[in-house]
């Protein structure tokens, strides 16, 4: 059987994370499901949940009043799905919208904050977890600024 | 193999311009035919043409085209520089040198029995279409075959109309992604190292066809290796200042080779510690 439990200790994010701690993280995750288009968090807004994202696709845009929502990175199976949760003031930077019809399960971040605060080992292993997403993503997003593809000049 | 300057790889063969056509807004296909009776042109994917655009200069372009077909050459470039910006302006009828072909070539028959993975960057797609052809010509003795392509931009893909024709198919896994898009674009968003950790191969089963800028060739070496391809299963193909093509001239000089003798096709793991080098 399908078990919240068992889908997040077999993801790669929390592979290889003490039994414990997946009971403990399971008690802050709850399944969810967007429909296509719809916004999962808006810049700005507070950030109080992370998603992994089971199916579909999402994506992540920035707005700018002279060329319209800017797409930066889409986001699909398999993927984490937000770190603002993680890091003070906890408000989003980017906007996320499914593009299509998009399964998850979120993860309460501020339930998560406490049981980190309460038990540092779990709060390194996440943070641990959460680094290695943070530095693929700048790394990303690093090549992208590079624009290798465009024409030398 | 046998090639149009088989007997004197310096020699320029003529060739005429049969088609024209425009990929994006600075990119363009040729398509040649011989203007004399000569033998059919024979190919392996992944090697490259010298193509002299006549009282301009000469440059080498990788063959894009399907091996199997020996009747026309076909070349797919970006107009960057002089020659290229001139071989932009031609026009179907009009005559260019053609000497080649020349180089190492992707390894698709040791690639047999093994998941291939494609990975393309801008351009670098022109010179991994007639390694796919190749592979799907013969898809029986393949794993699962997966391409990854990574554009600028929406309207920088190339060959949009293939590519949707090979995502339709049910034996090969296409998976586009661009650098920037605005809303309007229903695809992936991120570079094209992102698409490795998604795709469907078995990485202790798998040989992998590298082709882009070095820098992303490089990154996605690296990534490919984080999910378990050998160095010695990434080949990648090399760009270089290639003037003679025969390994006389020595432009082209990579440490201890000649990308246009001993490449452009090298296993990754042959030239990963040049690759590191900034006064190579």
């Amino acid at each position: 059987m399908e078990t919240l439990e068992r889908i997040l200790s077999e993801h790669p994010f929390l592979k290889g994370l003490a039994p414990e701690y997946i009971q403990l993280i399971v008690g802050c995750a709850a399944n969810v499901r967007f429909e296509a288009g719809q916004f999962i968090f808006r810049e700005g807004e507070e950030a109080n949940q992370f998603y992994v994202i089971r199916q579909g696709r999402v994506a992540l845009s920035m707005f700018t009043p002279e060329r319209g929502p800017i797409v930066i990175e889409t986001l699909g199976e398999g993927d984490i799905l937000g770190w603002s949760w993680l890091v003070p003031p906890y408000h989003w930077r980017f906007n996320a919208q499914a593009m299509e019809l998009t399964r998850a399960i979120a993860l309460d971040g501020k339930c998560l904050r406490g049981k980190c605060e309460s038990d540092h080992d779990l709060g390194f292993e996440l943070l641990k977890r959460f680094a290695h997403i943070i530095e693929q993503r700048l790394q990303a997003t690093r090549l992208q600024l590079l624009d290798v593809y465009g024409a030398r000049s | 193999m046998r090639n149009n300057s088989e007997h004197d790889p310096m020699r320029t063969v003529p060739y005429r311009i049969r088609r024209v056509r425009r990929d994006t807004a600075d990119t363009f296909t040729l398509e040649l035919e011989p203007v004399t009776n000569q033998q059919p042109f024979h190919f392996a994917p992944g090697q490259f043409n010298m193509i002299y655009v006549f009282g301009v200069g000469e440059i080498p372009i990788s063959i894009s085209g399907d091996p199997a077909v020996t009747s026309a050459l076909v070349h797919t470039t970006r107009s960057v520089g002089t020659v290229t910006k001139a071989m932009s302006q031609l026009k179907r009828g009009d005559v260019v040198g053609v000497r080649g072909p020349f180089g190492t070539p992707w390894p698709i028959l040791a690639a047999e029995g093994n998941d291939v993975v494609l990975v393309a960057g801008g351009i670098g797609l022109a010179p991994l279409r007639p390694a796919l052809y190749a592979i799907l010509a013969r898809r029986e003795r393949y794993g699962k075959v997966v391409l990854l392509y990574g554009a600028r931009s929406p309207e920088d893909i190339l060959y949009r109309d293939e590519l949707r024709h090979w995502r339709a198919q049910f034996d090969l896994d296409v998976y586009v992604t661009v650098d920037r898009a605005t809303s309007q674009w229903r695809g992936n968003v991120g570079v094209v190292t992102t698409l490795t950790s998604r795709a469907p191969f078995d990485p202790l089963n798998t040989m992998a066809f590298v082709c882009g800028p070095e820098v992303m060739m490089r990154l996605t070496a690296l990534e490919l290796q984080r999910r378990g391809v050998a160095a010695d299963q990434i080949f990648v193909s090399m760009e270089r200042n290639m003037k003679c093509a025969v390994g006389f001239c020595g432009h082209c000089q990579f440490g201890p080779m000649f990308v246009c003798r001993d490449g452009p096709v090298f296993p990754y793991s042959r030239v990963k510690d040049w690759l590191g080098v900034w006064e190579i």
